[in-house]
């Protein structure tokens, strides 16, 4: 029933950071259920020790199934292994391989207290009354949720509720801590606090973390890298800068953060379109470019590489958001700082700079 | 100053007190005939506890049977019910939905043809027939469903699969998250689907009617006799001690199944 006092539970009188972590490493682990769907393709994954991987995607790209293999709770098709650090854990349990998990619903368990939430893990380990009360004052203190320790967690707020349910994972020293979207079901502007707080937790406990997420804010604010995911694969792995600024194909560029999108025609090292004309990086040769909103710049008429007219325009305060229209193709949107206004209809002359532009090969969408 | 009721809430008042009367009169009659020292002359002959005495010294030990049968059928229904709504809850596919269908059948069929079943296949083993267990089996098959569709219906609002995870997470194996969270859990199932088991064991009368014995006669059957051969105010003080059985019974299932208050909490 109880494993023995060792395994990390027993560690009470260690720095409250010393959990560090160990590094996972997944190796062709795909997932096929029973009906026939393809989850994941056979998929390989690292992540350091003490580092946090957000896996990024959209609904239905083997996100959670990942994180789901990482866990225990699947288990990989034939041919697939998980490792922590040295061991091989790909036939382990979750319930021995001691990691912290987070659900998007947090799975709270509503017969408890917040305090016998967080002491579950404990007391299932059997560790000792007087230990387990430190390291339970010490986890609600952490989460500054100590004046909610005998409220039933009926009565808490979503955002309290996912404080406890991070003090519950973390309570236990686990090896890795598994987050499964946990901001999704808060407003946002909880979602902004709490992130921040995760951020926080993250940093001072220096534990491995697999944080699953569809916002592209939050994987950028938390992750030290990210892996991007589509059609039950991995697109990339980079760190935010490397994610955002050298997408490995349009759907990544697309999905992380806004892009804009100009099509044309190939004229030696130049990209003609209806607009005007943008001279592409060297080596490039694809029919369209793409660059961030922020990296489009308004100028002088004889600056100019094309031209449109403003669509729409809405100011947001450190910033305006302007939609412009070239007369063929997809409107462009810009993010400016200027202070003056602009109208709908007003022509706009535009350049970017040749470095902004990007040329990612388009993405390669499987067949399922 | 409370606002003027208006004519549709005494009307409404009136319809439910006229339900409610419907409903209570026949059973205060019945149990005020239990008391009255003769039932054809009526009330003005005087009232008695001269019946209730007599049903209790003449059939005290039928209320002993039936206690002792609900509380077995309980136990039973807990032990067999309680594991199998949390593999139908767990497992949901076309033979645990047959199940679920076939669990159903002895309260869909007549009460006399399942005891007819019974007697015909386990009538001839040893002293079965013989036993109070033939009629707590007949009570078990029959409540069985009522224990395993209230825990169900629980487990299926309470999102059970994330929950067990979570525990797993946690380290917590399978016996650990089974009794520790699971159970807790479903109590508000498993409080109601006790309620429905004991009383409808303590009424049943179809099925026991066919399973007893003279040496076996439940609580219900010693009401048919009394009623069948006896005066009708000892059929009558029957009803009334059945009654008095029967009421503390389910008030205290009742507090039981209220969600702990907040000082209870831990």
């Amino acid at each position: 029933m109880s494993a023995p006092a060792g395994d990390g539970s027993g560690a009470g009188s260690a720095a409250p950071a010393d959990s560090g972590g160990v590094s996972i490493r997944l190796r062709g682990c795909a997932k096929t259920f029973a009906d026939g769907t393809t989850a994941l393709r056979p998929t390989d994954l690292d992540v350091a020790a003490g580092e946090t991987v957000v896996l990024l995607g959209p609904s239905g790209c083997g996100k959670t199934t990942t994180l789901r293999i990482v866990a225990g709770l699947e288990s990989p098709d034939p041919g697939g292994t998980v490792r922590f650090g040295e061991l091989d854990v790909t036939e382990v349990p979750i319930e021995r391989r001691n990691v912290g998990m987070v659900f998007q619903s947090y799975a709270l368990f509503p017969n408890l207290t917040v305090r016998g939430n967080v002491e579950y893990g404990l007391r299932v380990r059997g560790m000792a009354p007087r230990e387990r009360h430190a390291r339970v004052h010490e986890m609600l203190a952490m989460m500054r949720i100590e004046p909610l320790a005998e409220r039933r967690v009926d009565q808490l707020s979503g955002g309290q509720r996912q404080r406890v349910a991070l003090a519950r994972a973390i309570a236990p020293r686990p090896r890795a801590l598994l987050l499964d979207e946990p901001l999704t079901a808060l407003d946002a502007r909880l979602r902004e606090e709490l992130r921040v707080e995760i951020d926080r937790l993250l940093r001072s406990l220096r534990i491995t973390t697999v944080y699953v997420t569809h916002d592209q804010a939050e994987a950028m604010a938390l992750g030290d890298r990210i892996a991007v995911m589509a059609d039950g694969r991995i697109v990339q792995v980079g760190t935010p800068r490397e994610v955002y600024f050298q997408p490995a194909d349009a759907f990544v560029a697309d999905f992380v953060g806004t892009m804009n999108r100009i099509d044309g025609t190939i004229d030696g090292g130049t990209l003609r379109f209806p607009g005007g004309a943008l001279a592409l990086p060297d080596g490039h040769a694809r029919p369209w470019a793409m660059f961030r909103p922020e990296d489009l710049r308004l100028v002088e008429p004889g600056h100019a590489q094309f031209s449109g007219r403003v669509a729409s325009c809405f100011f947001l305060g450190d910033h305006t958001r302007v939609v412009i229209d070239l007369g063929a193709g997809p409107p462009l949107v810009a993010r400016l700082s200027r202070r003056e206004g602009l109208a709908p209809g007003d022509p706009v002359h535009c350049a970017v700079d040749a470095q902004a532009l990007l040329t990612p090969p388009a993405h390669r969408a499987i067949a399922p | 100053m409370r606002p003027r009721r208006s004519a549709a809430f005494w009307a409404l008042l009136a319809f439910t007190l006229a339900v409610c009367a419907f409903l209570v009169v026949p059973v205060a009659m019945s149990m005020l005939a239990g008391m009255t020292r003769n039932y054809f002359v009526g009330w003005r002959s005087g009232l008695t506890l001269d019946w209730v005495l007599k049903v209790w010294t003449d059939y005290r030990h039928t209320v002993g049977l039936s206690l002792q049968i609900a509380i077995a059928c309980l136990a039973c229904t807990l032990v067999l019910g309680v594991p199998a709504a949390y593999v139908l809850a767990r497992r949901s596919n076309a033979f645990t939905r047959a199940v679920e269908e076939l669990l159903v059948m002895p309260v869909a069929v007549p009460g006399l043809a399942t005891a007819l079943a019974l007697i015909v296949t386990f009538g001839g083993w040893g002293d079965l027939r013989r036993s109070w267990l033939f009629i707590l089996i007949g009570h078990v098959l029959f409540t069985l469903p009522f224990m395993v569709r209230s825990v169900l219906a629980v487990m299926a609002s309470i999102d059970l699969r994330t929950l067990e995870e979570g525990a797993r997470s946690l380290g917590a194996g399978f016996a650990q998250r089974f009794f520790g969270i699971v159970l807790p859990n479903c109590r508000p199932g498993i409080v109601a689907g006790s309620l429905m088991v004991v009383t409808l064991s303590l009424g049943e009368f179809n099925m026991t009617l066919l399973l007893h014995t003279p040496l076996t006669p439940t609580l219900p059957v010693g009401l048919a006799d009394a009623y069948a051969s006896l005066r009708i105010e000892v059929g009558s003080a029957y009803t009334l001690v059945f009654f008095v059985i029967v009421v503390p019974l389910l008030v205290a299932l009742q507090r039981a199944s209220r969600p702990r208050g907040r000082g209870a909490a831990r």
